[in-house]
């Protein structure tokens, strides 16, 4: 399904930790709802001014999804889809400065998202996450609930943990670590994740985690997916600037055939 | 509304803006965000006649106003093209008018040749020669720099071309005017320019050049006053004789008709795709827009006025 690119308006913009903000925005009803895994191209700027480039931010949450509450707003049903972004620079700077009841530019949903389609009930699942990394496990985790399955979640943070709360009740075990020992395991989630335990681990954060999340299930021949990130200026699969070497050695395009990609075939 | 149709080498385009190659895909990827049949042509992303997994390391930097890329022609390859990506352009695009280029780049003249001929024998609208390609036999010297090159294998994928021709042209040529003249001399049935301006940019943390190739290409709207001065200088030297297609960092209809009133037949535009991914309709309809308020019934009436 080829990306739209449409206005959307805030519904609410909070922030959620130092330089740590969450984004809604009414999706319309003439849009695909996206899927977890899968972004956008944030635009809340005019096409001639800087940064001359979108933003690629992830699907943090998509409401409603499964059993969720509808929300209404003058009798509408209203679908919402959030963000979490860490402000950055020029770009995510804007974009922190929304406020409920603005417009920005949204080109998506981008990329595959990640599937977990072959999954039956029973499956265990470990969600991994590093740091800004967690955003597209949320609704990741939300969509596995859906299907019936608790994910277990292992999230490492440098100092402070963000966006946690949202986690309690609906989904398996929480651990996180911070590399400050200040709150939860003082290390990092690789000494905390056993891959054996699982049947399948996806996995988003700075490289270097993933590529030991990947190699630690490999070991064990566990399915691990890991979600990439690359510099962006379509974000559709049009100009070629995201490409990722595959173990096959073709060039993929982390925007359309990614962002989420079978660590076998990305970490070599 | 004023009559925005182009005929370019007796084809009648629906409009005068064409996307510029390697920015707009195969134009696929744009079918869901604008209207493709207001389009005057997609240009391919370039081609070559094998496929390539183009540079490796950074291919993005955003500058003031611009953007530097080294994407390295990745490519699935002529024949790859010819099988895949061309029928589903032909699709996206049935039913409009709207035009295919087929962006042609190569490594050595021999590869020029062989993939113009496989792409002769397909449906595609026009052949667009990039020659902004290393020159392995002229020691690395692109050969979108001198004339001479230029001229040897523009005629030599003259003789196999039986599409219309146009060769893209390279800001980094010595002289502009003389390398138009010497594409139309071996052949070419119209020049487009610009590609890309040769940039470098530092990580200063690295203390490295960006880009594994030091330099890579720079467009969007930096570019685009000194772009319109070497269209100018192109219709100049070429303009009686052959169109020429002007593009550099074009982001409005303004823009555009600043290249149309340098003399150019149409337009293209590439970097301000990623800006605003429905540029190449907005562009199209500013034009219209400023025609109307303007009195100006088509752009035949405005082409070249401001020389
Ligand atoms: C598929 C994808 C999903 C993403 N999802 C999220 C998300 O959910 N939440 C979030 O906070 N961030 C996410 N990012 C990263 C986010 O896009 C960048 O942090 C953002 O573009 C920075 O823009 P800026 O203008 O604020 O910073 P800039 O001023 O452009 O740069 C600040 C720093 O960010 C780096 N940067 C710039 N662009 C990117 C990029 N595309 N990817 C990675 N680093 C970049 C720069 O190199 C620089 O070090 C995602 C990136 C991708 C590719
Ligand atoms: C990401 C990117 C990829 C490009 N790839 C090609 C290419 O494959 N062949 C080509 O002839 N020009 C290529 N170009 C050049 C553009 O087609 C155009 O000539 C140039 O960018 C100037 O126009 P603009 O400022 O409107 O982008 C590319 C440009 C960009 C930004
Ligand atoms: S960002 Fe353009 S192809 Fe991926």
């Amino acid at each position: 399904m080829p990306a739209r690119c449409f206005d959307a308006q805030v519904f609410s913009r909070t922030q959620v930790a130092d330089s740590i903000q969450r984004l809604t925005v009414r999706w319309p009803e003439s849009v695909p709802l996206p899927h977890a895994g899968q972004f956008c191209m944030l635009r809340c700027w005019e096409h001639d001014e800087a940064p001359l480039l979108s933003r690629p931010i992830s699907i943090h949450e998509v409401w409603p999804t499964g059993n969720d509450e509808p929300i209404c707003q003058d009798g509408e049903q209203l679908d919402l889809v959030t963000f979490l972004f860490e402000v950055k620079g020029i770009g995510t700077e804007q974009l922190a400065a929304l406020e409920a009841g603005d417009f920005l530019q949204i080109t998506g949903p981008a990329g595959n998202g990640f599937d977990f389609s072959e999954l039956d009930a029973g499956a265990k699942v470990a969600l991994v996450g590093g740091g800004i990394g967690t955003a597209p496990l949320y609704q990741t985790a939300r969509e596995l609930a859906a299907r019936g399955i608790k994910a277990d979640i292992y999230y490492g943070f440098r100092d402070e943990p963000y966006a946690m709360e949202q986690y309690r009740g609906h989904f398996g075990t929480v651990r996180v670590a911070t590399d400050s020992g200040r709150v939860g395991f003082h290390g990092f989630v690789t000494q905390m994740i056993k891959p054996e335990e699982y049947d399948l681990v996806l996995c988003c954060g700075p490289e270097v985690m993933m590529r030991r999340v990947a190699a630690m299930c490999a070991e064990k021949d566990v399915k691990c997916l890991v979600s990439l990130e690359k510099k962006m200026a379509c974000g559709i699969g049009a100009c070629l600037g995201c490409t990722c070497k595959t173990a096959s050695g073709e060039g993929k395009s982390v925007c359309k055939h990614g962002p989420v990609f079978d660590a076998k075939e990305v970490f070599a | 509304m004023s009559d925005l149709r182009v005929d370019l080498l007796g084809q009648v385009l629906p409009g005068p803006v064409i996307a510029a190659s390697g920015t707009f895909g195969y134009g696929i990827e744009y079918s869901e965000i604008l209207d493709l049949g207001v389009l005057g042509g997609v240009s391919s992303k370039g081609l070559t006649l094998n496929p390539k997994y183009g540079n490796e390391g950074e291919r993005l930097l955003e500058t003031p106003s611009g953007l530097i890329n080294s994407i390295g022609l990745q490519n699935p390859g002529v024949r790859h093209f010819i099988e895949n990506e061309l029928p589903a352009m032909r699709r996206a695009l049935a039913g409009t008018g709207t035009a295919i280029l087929a962006n042609l780049g190569g490594g050595c003249i021999e590869d020029y040749e062989e993939g113009c001929e496989l792409l002769c024998a397909t449906d595609v609208d026009f052949i667009e020669l990039n020659i902004s390609c290393p020159n392995v036999k002229h020691g690395g010297i692109a050969y979108g720099v001198q004339a001479e090159s230029a001229k040897e294998v523009v005629g030599r994928v003259r003789k196999v071309c039986t599409k219309p021709l146009i060769v893209k042209m390279s800001p980094q040529a010595e002289d502009i005017a003389r390398m138009a003249a010497a594409c139309v001399e071996a052949g070419a049935d119209a020049v487009s320019l610009v590609n890309t301006f040769q940039a470098c940019a530092i990580d200063l943390e690295k203390r490295k050049p960006v880009f594994n190739n030091i330099f890579a290409g720079l467009s969007g709207p930096a570019v685009r006053p000194i772009a319109l001065r070497m269209v100018w200088q192109a219709v100049g030297a070429v303009g009686n004789a052959v169109p020429v297609i002007g593009l550099g960092g074009i982001a409005t209809g303004e823009d555009a008709l600043q290249f149309i009133m340098a003399g150019a037949t149409a337009v293209q535009v590439g970097t301000a795709n990623f800006a605003d991914p429905a540029a190449c309709q907005r562009i199209t309809a500013e034009m219209d827009a400023w025609m109307d308020k303007h009195g100006v019934k088509s752009l035949d009436e405005i082409r070249g006025c401001a020389r």
